[in-house]
C-alpha cells in the first residue's frame, strides 16, 4: 500500500514518515508568515496535528500531500496572527540587510513592524507572501483556498493601508 | 495605484524584511509531535468526567450512600 493511503487508513508509521519528509518544507513555509523560529516550530508541531487528526479526511488519490499541508500551516498561521494580534508586534528573527545605517534602518523596520501589525492576519500573510517572498499568486491562492483574482485584491488592500499607514508615520514609499 | 509604486513598496519591504529562503529547520520536531500526540491519548474523555460528575452530584444529593459506596470499594 502506497504511503498516503496507509495515512489515511491511520497508521503511526506513515505519519512518521510523512512527517520526516515534509517537515523541513512546512517549517519554511510558516517562517515566511510568522518571521519567528520559535513559533514557527510549534505551528510545524501544530499543522501536523491538524492533519493526523484529519487522516481520515484525506483523499490519497489527490496525492498532493504538500499543498494539502501548506493549506493547513497557512489557516494555523493565520489563527496564530489573529491570536497574537495587539499583544505583540509581527516579530522578524531574520536580520535585516544592511543598506541603511543601523540607527535609520531600525527606525524604518520598527515603522513597517507597526504598519504590518495595522494589516489583518489573512492580508498580512498575503502581503508577506507575496511581496516579501515572492511567492507566485497561484501557490498563495491554493494555500488559502481562494482564487488568484482574491489574492491580487488582498494585495491591492495591504499596499494601500501599508503606503497610508507608512506615509502618516513620515515615511514615503 | 501604478506598478512602480508597489514596486518601490516591495522594495522597502525586502530591505527591512528580508526574505526567509534561506532558512532551515534547526532541529528534528518528531519528538515534540510525539509528545503531541502522547498528551492527546493520556487526555480523559469526556464520559469519564460526565460518570464523575454525576456521581458528586448524587452523593451530594444523597450523602447515606457514601457509607455504603466505602463499604464496596
Amino acid at each position: 500500500m502506497e504511503l498516503l493511503e496507509r495515512f489515511a487508513a491511520g497508521d503511526v508509521d506513515a505519519f512518521e514518515a510523512l512527517f520526516r519528509q515534509y517537515q523541513s518544507e512546512v517549517y519554511r513555509w510558516l517562517m515566511r508568515i510568522v518571521r519567528n523560529t520559535a513559533v514557527a516550530e510549534d505551528l510545524t508541531v501544530e499543522t501536523f496535528w491538524r492533519m493526523h487528526r484529519a487522516h481520515a479526511r484525506f483523499d490519497p488519490a489527490m496525492g498532493n500531500c504538500g499543498a494539502w499541508l501548506r493549506r493547513i500551516a497557512t489557516n494555523a498561521a493565520i489563527d496564530h496572527l489573529r491570536h497574537s494580534r495587539h499583544e505583540v508586534p509581527l516579530p522578524d528573527d531574520l536580520p535585516a540587510t544592511a543598506q541603511q545605517p543601523p540607527a535609520e534602518q531600525l527606525e524604518l523596520r520598527h515603522e513597517i513592524l507597526r504598519a504590518m501589525d495595522k494589516l489583518s492576519p489573512r492580508i498580512r500573510a498575503v502581503v508577506l507572501l507575496a511581496l516579501v517572498e515572492e511567492e507566485p499568486y497561484q501557490r498563495i491562492a491554493e494555500a488559502l483556498g481562494i482564487s488568484e483574482n482574491a489574492v491580487k485584491v488582498r494585495v491591492f488592500r495591504g499596499v494601500r493601508i501599508l503606503r497610508k499607514t507608512l506615509s502618516q508615520a513620515g515615511v514615503h514609499p | 495605484m501604478k506598478e512602480p509604486e508597489i514596486d518601490n513598496l516591495k522594495k522597502l519591504l525586502k530591505d527591512s524584511l528580508p526574505p526567509a529562503e534561506r532558512i532551515e529547520l534547526q532541529r528534528d520536531l518528531w519528538p515534540a509531535m510525539l509528545q503531541r500526540l502522547d498528551q492527546r491519548t493520556m487526555r480523559v474523555p469526556w464520559w469519564d468526567w460526565a460518570l464523575l460528575a454525576t456521581l458528586v452530584v448524587a452523593l451530594c444529593i444523597f450523602p447515606g450512600i457514601i457509607p455504603a459506596l466505602l463499604y464496596h470499594l
